[in-house]
C-alpha cells in the first residue's frame, strides 16, 4: 500500500505488469519510448516475453498472435504508430482477441509534433479500421487512475474478447506523480478455451475474423454488437466535479481536464459557478450524465486539446436542449487555465 | 489381404479443399499434413494462414490455426512462438503474402531467428485475385496488371527470395523445392521433415521455398502448369539447400 | 499415410468427391493405366478417372502422390 514517485510511462510500464500481461510487442515512438524501455528490463527480469518489433504494423501482428493462442498481451504507440495499427485492431476485434492498447497521444495530422494532443478522439472512438467494431477506450487524467484502469484493462478485455485502449497523451507521460501500484483491483484470470494453443487431442480451434457467407457475417456482427450493447450499459465511466446548481458545464478529459480544474477555481473567485463533467470511459461516452439537464444550466463548453472530436458526442447527448460551445488549442500547445476562464466568460457574454 | 500403401494423411480433415484443379497447394498441403501427423505434432502445432488462394487453410489443417491478416503471417507466428517455445508453429504463405506486402516481417521473423517453419508457395502471380503481377512473376510474363509482361524498366527483376534469406545468419535451414515429380514430391516431404525437426530442437527459422503453379491465371492446363515451373521458373529459380546450419557447420 | 511404393501389384480406388479431374494421376502413371472419363462425372461436374487396366497397377503410389485432393487410396495385392 505504499505510494511511490513514478514517471508515468513508468507507471504505465509497471501497472500491466501488475495486471498479468505476458508479453509486450512495441516499436519506439514519442512521446512513450519509456514504456518498452522499462519492459525491455522489468519483463525480461520477470520471464516474460519482450520483443521491440520491426514496426508498429508488424507489433500489432505480434499481439494478435499472442492473443489468439491466449495470452494477455499489451502494446503501446502514439497517435501516427495507432494509426498504422488500426488494420491489427480492426482484426483483433473481429477476431474476438483481447489486448491492451496504450496510446500517449501527441499532435497531428500525419507526423505532426511530439507535444499532447487530443486529436485521436475520431480515430479511437469512431473505429480507425474498417467496419463496425469498438474498442473499449478510456482517458484516465493522473497516474493513479491510469495505473488503476490499466490492472483492470486486461480482466475487461478477457471478458468482452476485445480490444482496450487507453489514451493519455504525452504529457501524463512524462509527469511524475506518487502511485499505489497495488491499490484497487484483484485480477480475475479466466479460462480460455477458444485459444489456439494446439489442440491437445480436443477439436481443434480456428481464431479468424474472415466469413464469406454474409448471413454468417451478419449474425457474427450482431453477436459483435451484443457485446458493445453490453459495454454501452455496463462501462460508462464519468466523473462529476461541482455540477449542481453550475450555471455552465466544462466537459473535459485527460490532461484538459485538470488544466480546467484549475480554471473552475479561478471562475469561482469570480462568482461564476462552473461544473466540470469529465468522461473517463471514451468509448463507450458516458452519455448517462448527460440524461438529466438542470433548467438553470445555461450552456456547456467543450473543451479539447483538439479542433473539436468529442464535442460530435456531447452534442448527440444534448441534442440541443441546450447551447454547446467548443474551446480548444491544438498541433501540441497546451492552454493556460486562463484561456477556458476567457472562453467561459465569453460564453456568457453571448448567451445575454 | 490388402496393405495400405497410400492413403489420405489424418493431418487433413474432410473438407474439400477449394484450390483449383490440379494447383500444386494441394500436394503441399499433403505434404505438412503427413509430417505433422506421422510426427505426432498435430495436437502441439498452430499453423498461421495467410491471405491469397491458402487464405481458407485453415479448414484443411487438423491443427488449431490462426488467420493472419496479408503479409503479417511472420509477425503472428511470433507472437505465438514467443509466449508458447514448446508449441510447433508454421506458416504458409504465398508470394504476395511474403515477398509484396509481409517482406519486412519475413525478414525480421528471419533475421531474429525466431524458431517458426515457414511454407513458401512461390507460383510468381497473385492467384487468388485473379492474376496480378507479383514479386516473384518472371520477366516477359503477361499479368494483369503486366498487360505487355514484365520489365526490368518498370518492375525491377523477380526477387529470388531463397537466394537472400541465405545471408541472413539465423536462418538454420533454406531450401527451394518443387513439387513437380512424385520423386521430388518424395523428397519436398523429407525437408519439410526436416524443417519441422530443426524448429523442435530450437536451431532457428526454417523456410522452403516451394515452386508451384497456378494453371487457371497462366492461362495453362494442370500438367502444362507442372512442365513451365520445371522449366522455365527453375531455370530462373534453381531448386536446393541454401542454408543449412548443420551441413555448414 | 504414405509409405511409398515397393514393386508389388497394387489396387488403386478413388473417392470421387474430392476429385476434380485435373488429369495429374494420369499423367504420371508409369503404367499408363488410368485415363479421364469423357462422359462420367462426381456432382461437382469434373470428369472422373478410371483404372483401364487394373492388373497392371505395380502399386507405385504415384498417382496418388501427385493428386492435389488425397482422392486416391493405393493398397498393396499380395498374391
Amino acid at each position: 500500500m505504499k505510494k511511490i514517485l513514478l514517471k508515468g510511462n513508468e507507471a504505465i510500464a509497471l501497472a500491466a505488469l501488475k495486471g498479468g500481461v505476458d508479453a509486450f510487442f512495441g516499436y519506439p515512438i514519442t512521446p512513450q519510448n519509456e514504456v518498452p524501455e522499462y519492459l525491455s528490463k522489468y519483463m525480461k527480469d520477470a520471464g516474460k516475453v519482450f520483443l521491440q518489433a520491426e514496426s508498429e504494423v508488424a507489433a500489432i501482428n505480434m499481439v494478435y498472435g499472442a492473443s489468439a493462442s491466449g495470452k494477455r498481451v499489451l502494446t503501446s504507440s502514439s497517435s501516427p504508430g495507432i494509426a498504422l495499427k488500426q488494420e491489427g485492431i480492426t482484426y483483433l476485434a473481429g477476431a474476438e482477441l483481447p489486448c491492451v492498447i496504450i496510446n500517449v497521444m501527441r499532435a497531428g495530422p500525419g507526423l505532426g509534433g511530439i507535444q499532447p494532443s487530443q486529436a485521436d478522439y475520431y480515430q479511437i472512438t469512431r473505429g480507425g479500421g474498417n467496419g463496425d467494431y469498438h474498442v473499449l477506450a478510456y482517458a484516465p487524467e493522473n497516474l493513479q487512475e491510469t495505473v488503476n484502469i490499466i490492472k483492470a484493462s486486461f480482466d475487461k478485455a478477457d471478458y468482452y474478447r476485445n480490444p482496450v485502449m487507453i489514451a493519455v497523451d504525452g504529457l501524463i507521460g512524462q509527469m511524475m506523480e506518487s502511485v499505489d501500484l497495488d491499490s484497487d483491483i484483484e485480477l480475475k484470470m479466466i479460462e480460455k478455451p477458444w485459444a489456439a494453443s494446439g489442440k491437445n487431442g480436443g477439436n481443434k480451434r480456428i481464431i479468424t475474423s474472415l466469413y464469406l457467407d454474409p448471413y454468417e457475417l451478419e449474425r457474427h456482427n450482431l453477436h459483435l454488437q451484443e457485446k458493445y450493447t453490453e459495454m454501452k450499459n455496463n462501462e460508462q465511466q464519468v466523473e462529476l466535479i461541482n455540477i449542481d446548481n453550475a450555471e455552465f458545464v466544462i466537459v473535459a478529459y485527460g490532461t484538459m481536464a485538470r488544466i480546467c480544474r484549475s480554471a473552475i477555481l479561478m471562475l469561482k473567485e469570480e462568482g461564476i459557478h462552473v461544473g466540470i463533467i469529465r468522461p473517463i470511459s471514451i468509448w463507450p461516452f458516458p452519455t448517462k450524465a448527460f440524461t438529466t439537464i438542470d433548467a438553470r444550466l445555461k450552456g456547456y463548453l467543450v473543451c479539447e486539446m483538439s479542433h473539436g472530436q468529442m464535442i460530435d458526442d456531447i452534442n448527440l447527448s444534448v441534442n440541443g436542449r441546450k447551447p454547446v460551445e467548443f474551446f480548444g488549442r491544438a498541433g501540441g500547445v497546451i492552454p493556460e487555465p486562463i484561456e477556458v476562464v476567457d472562453a467561459i466568460k465569453k460564453m456568457k457574454e453571448s448567451l445575454i | 489381404m490388402n496393405d495400405i500403401i497410400y492413403q489420405k494423411t489424418k493431418g487433413l480433415t474432410n473438407q474439400a479443399m477449394s484450390y483449383c484443379p490440379g494447383c500444386t497447394h494441394g500436394i503441399i498441403h499433403k505434404l505438412v499434413a503427413e509430417v505433422l501427423e506421422e510426427m505426432n505434432l498435430l495436437n502441439h502445432t498452430v499453423g498461421i494462414a495467410s491471405v491469397g488462394c491458402s487464405v481458407m487453410s485453415y479448414y484443411y489443417f487438423d491443427c488449431d490455426m490462426i488467420q493472419a491478416s496479408h503479409g503479417r503471417a511472420c509477425a503472428v507466428a511470433t507472437g505465438v512462438k514467443r509466449t508458447h517455445p514448446n508449441n510447433i508453429v508454421f506458416t504458409y504463405q504465398g508470394d504476395g503474402d511474403l515477398a509484396s506486402i509481409g517482406i519486412a516481417e519475413t525478414i525480421h521473423a528471419a533475421n531474429r531467428g525466431e524458431n517458426i517453419t515457414v511454407i513458401f508457395i512461390n507460383n510468381g502471380i497473385y492467384g487468388m485475385t485473379g492474376g496480378q503481377m507479383a514479386p516473384t512473376t518472371l520477366l516477359g510474363k503477361k499479368t494483369t496488371t503486366s498487360p505487355y509482361g514484365r520489365n526490368i524498366e518498370d518492375h525491377g527483376m523477380p526477387i529470388k527470395i531463397a537466394e537472400m534469406f541465405a545471408t541472413i545468419p539465423k536462418v538454420a535451414y533454406l531450401e527451394r523445392l518443387s513439387v513437380g515429380t512424385p520423386q521430388k514430391v518424395k523428397k519436398a516431404k523429407k525437408s519439410i521433415e526436416k524443417a519441422i525437426r530443426y524448429q523442435q530442437e530450437g536451431k532457428g527459422f526454417t523456410m522452403l521455398e516451394f515452386l508451384s503453379t497456378c494453371p487457371v491465371n497462366w492461362g495453362l492446363t494442370p500438367i502444362e502448369a507442372i512442365k513451365y515451373a520445371e522449366k522455365e521458373m527453375t531455370e530462373y529459380y534453381p531448386l536446393g539447400v541454401f542454408k543449412d546450419v548443420d551441413q555448414d557447420a | 499415410m504414405a509409405i511409398g511404393g515397393l514393386m508389388a501389384k497394387g489396387k488403386v480406388t478413388f473417392d470421387y468427391a474430392y476429385c476434380k479431374g485435373c488429369n495429374l494421376c494420369v499423367e504420371y502413371c508409369p503404367v499408363h493405366i488410368l485415363e479421364l472419363d469423357t462422359y462420367k462425372t462426381n456432382e461437382k461436374g469434373y470428369n472422373i478417372v478410371n483404372v483401364i487396366e487394373p492388373d497392371k497397377c505395380i502399386g507405385c503410389a504415384f498417382c496418388a502422390l501427385m493428386c492435389p485432393d488425397s482422392v486416391i487410396t493405393v493398397k498393396r495385392v499380395k498374391s
